[in-house]
């Protein structure tokens, strides 16, 4: 077998993927999700996508809110029949083998489900015994788990008083506690501030580092950046491109970009006269967009025309601006 | 996991791979064991209430309203009023268990506990989540008809060996009204709902079918209404059952008419548990 998350903690030595075939997890092709609401037309949530989740990356769905991610995801988690299309996860049928499926999965879902009267340890135990976990396996997995989210102290504390981001660690921490094969996040960081953000980057960067396979889906393209081995950028409910977060940026994006902010109402006039700098001009509503491979020299090339910007900034290109050129629309509102 | 020598690792052949899913039984049971965690907390006011409540009916309802019915001697069969009431006291106790199981447990699953949506997470599907809540309500019945029941024998209210069955029929009428409650319950988001089924259908149940007068003094007209109603035929049947009257063609028509509610019920629940807990509705 593969790498699991039992090496997490310990010092159980992982196996080198460069000796195997990359064996394919999750294979979806033509996935479709559409709900039928009373009163309303159908809405198509998942029109159709296709891809392949590989045993040890990091997979991500980058989009907005509203583009599919999270309904892909629970059709992935087996929370949600399979709409159109196949799925299939370790060769199994979410339709029938979801049970099978389920038992190694590890999900943490976007809106904590922990019960808040309950204290942190009996949280992991009440999920393990969901599993049919024996109680003295969860007492052992509890506590190596509780250390690695770094919670270890506050292991007889209510949940209730806790931090978000503790509470995010928990919730981790309790997907991990029947050593899932793939560990599906939605939005792991949707919520928390900058700090605790970056404890869970760091906790989930470590379990990427020990081979788990991990998929996630935000709508942080510097989340997506820092965690994703590979990702689908989705759009209504669409893939809109797929590859590498370096691959991405270079396929759909230029090296640098030049940010400007103009005067109220001088925007248009500037954007004309801007035509022809760079590779592409996308005009937002408060600012301007110059791509170019050479940002400084594009900048010194706005002054040349006559151009007086409130401000100008120089930035190498994100997934946000592959997000922009792919869909027109920025990913967070 | 071991440690593995790389060179041995086999590729593992996705299909064969994993162990085998566990019955419906085993996820079943896993559901039911969390409630009984949960409810080691709180057993205790449970059992004093389920004490307290049956002691004070029998006592206000049976002995003191009883003195002054039974002057008349204008009950059927002229039983005392206590033993009139008794048996469907019973009844109507175990419905009303057997609402409030369908109610709050399912509501604070839902709500604030969340167990239901860590569940849909582990291998256990939507009809083992709903059967294992269903198993505790239905246990909790039946001690709360337990306890009610070995009340009323001590009040001398059992004049018949078929007694016995009384203890069975009305859990049964309490775990006919468990299912249909949990699959309202599953719907909601609020307890607002909670509040109307309580005084719009659990009460006038409570007062209307039969339990605490004879239901030929109800108008005709509510006749028909009070033989559709579960209630009455769990009512009825204990009745007959504590005090000897029970004949074979009407116990089998009430166990039907029962049995066919409970079947109803079940598959709501099954439908609607399946449709909020994978969000397809």
């Amino acid at each position: 077998m593969g790498r699991r998350v039992s090496e997490v903690t310990g010092s159980v030595g992982r196996v080198p993927a460069s000796h195997m075939p990359p064996e394919v997890l999750i294979r979806a092709e033509g996935l479709v999700k559409t709900f039928n609401k009373k009163n309303s037309p159908p809405f198509t949530a998942v029109a159709g996508v296709d891809f392949e989740v590989r045993r040890g990356e990091v997979f991500g769905f980058l989009g907005p809110n509203g583009a599919g991610k999270s309904t892909t995801m629970r059709m992935i988690g087996c929370v949600s029949p399979v709409g159109g299309g196949r799925l299939s996860l370790f060769g199994l049928d979410p339709d029938t083998q979801g049970p099978q499926i389920r038992a190694r999965l590890g999900v943490v879902p976007q809106e904590d489900t922990l019960d808040l009267e309950m204290r942190v340890r009996d949280n992991l135990h009440v999920y393990g015994r969901y599993f049919g976990l024996p109680r003295a396996v969860i007492r052992e997995r509890a506590e190596r788990l509780l250390e690695f989210v770094q919670l270890t102290d506050r292991a007889e504390d209510k949940v209730e008083p806790l931090s978000g981001g503790m509470k995010r660690r928990l919730t981790i921490a309790r997907a991990l506690i029947n050593e899932p094969e793939i560990l599906i996040l939605d939005e792991p960081t949707t919520g928390l501030d900058p700090q605790a953000r970056h404890v869970v980057w760091d906790r989930l960067y470590r379990l990427k580092q020990q081979g788990t396979t991990l998929i996630l889906t935000t709508h942080y393209m510097d989340e997506a950046e820092q965690l994703c081995d590979r990702l689908v950028v989705m759009d209504k409910g669409r893939i809109a491109a797929e590859g590498s977060p370096r691959d991405l940026i270079e396929r759909y994006a230029t090296r640098d970009v030049l940010e400007l902010r103009f005067p109220l109402g001088e925007q248009e006039q500037a954007v004309e006269k801007l035509q022809g700098l760079g590779e592409r001009l996308e005009p937002l509503p408060d600012r301007v967009l110059v791509y170019a491979d050479d940002g400084e020299a594009a900048l010194s090339e706005v002054s040349t025309r006559g151009l007086e910007p409130v401000t100008a900034l120089v930035r190498r290109s994100t997934l946000e601006d592959v997000f922009l050129h792919l869909t027109g629309r920025t990913l967070v509102d | 996991m071991a440690v593995l020598d790389p060179a041995s690792v086999p590729v593992p052949s996705p299909s064969a791979s994993g162990p085998p899913a566990p019955s419906g039984w085993v996820l079943t049971w896993r559901q039911a064991r969390y409630w009984i965690t949960f409810f080691r907390r709180t057993w205790r006011g449970t059992v004093l209430s389920a004490v307290l409540g049956p002691l004070m009916y029998l006592t206000a309802m049976g002995v003191g309203i009883g003195t002054l019915v039974d002057q008349d001697h204008n009950l059927p069969g002229g039983v005392t009023y206590l033993s009139f009431i008794a048996p469907g006291v019973l009844a109507a106790t175990a419905m009303q268990n057997g609402i409030f199981e369908g109610a709050f447990p399912v509501l604070g699953s839902l709500k604030w506990f969340g167990n239901y949506w860590a569940a849909v997470n582990t291998p256990q599907r939507p009809r083992d989540v709903m059967f294992g809540t269903a198993l505790q309500g239905v246990a909790r019945i039946t001690i709360l008809s337990t306890v009610f029941f070995a009340a009323m024998a001590g009040f001398g209210t059992m004049h018949s060996a078929w007694a016995v069955l009384a203890l069975p029929a009305s859990v049964l009428t309490g775990t006919v009204f468990l299912f249909p409650m949990m699959a309202f319950t599953v719907t909601l988001d609020s307890d607002q709902p909670l509040t109307v089924v309580f005084r719009f259908v659990m009460t006038p149940l409570f007062l209307f079918s039969g339990t605490f007068f004879p239901w030929q003094q109800l108008p005709a007209w509510m006749h028909p209404v009070a033989f559709a109603t579960p209630l009455w035929h769990g009512v009825e049947l204990c009745r007959e059952l504590t005090l000897g009257t029970v004949d074979l063609g009407s116990a089998l028509l009430h166990l039907a008419y029962l049995f066919a509610f409970l079947a109803l019920g079940v598959w709501l629940a099954l439908r609607n548990y399946r449709r909020r807990l994978y969000l397809d509705r």
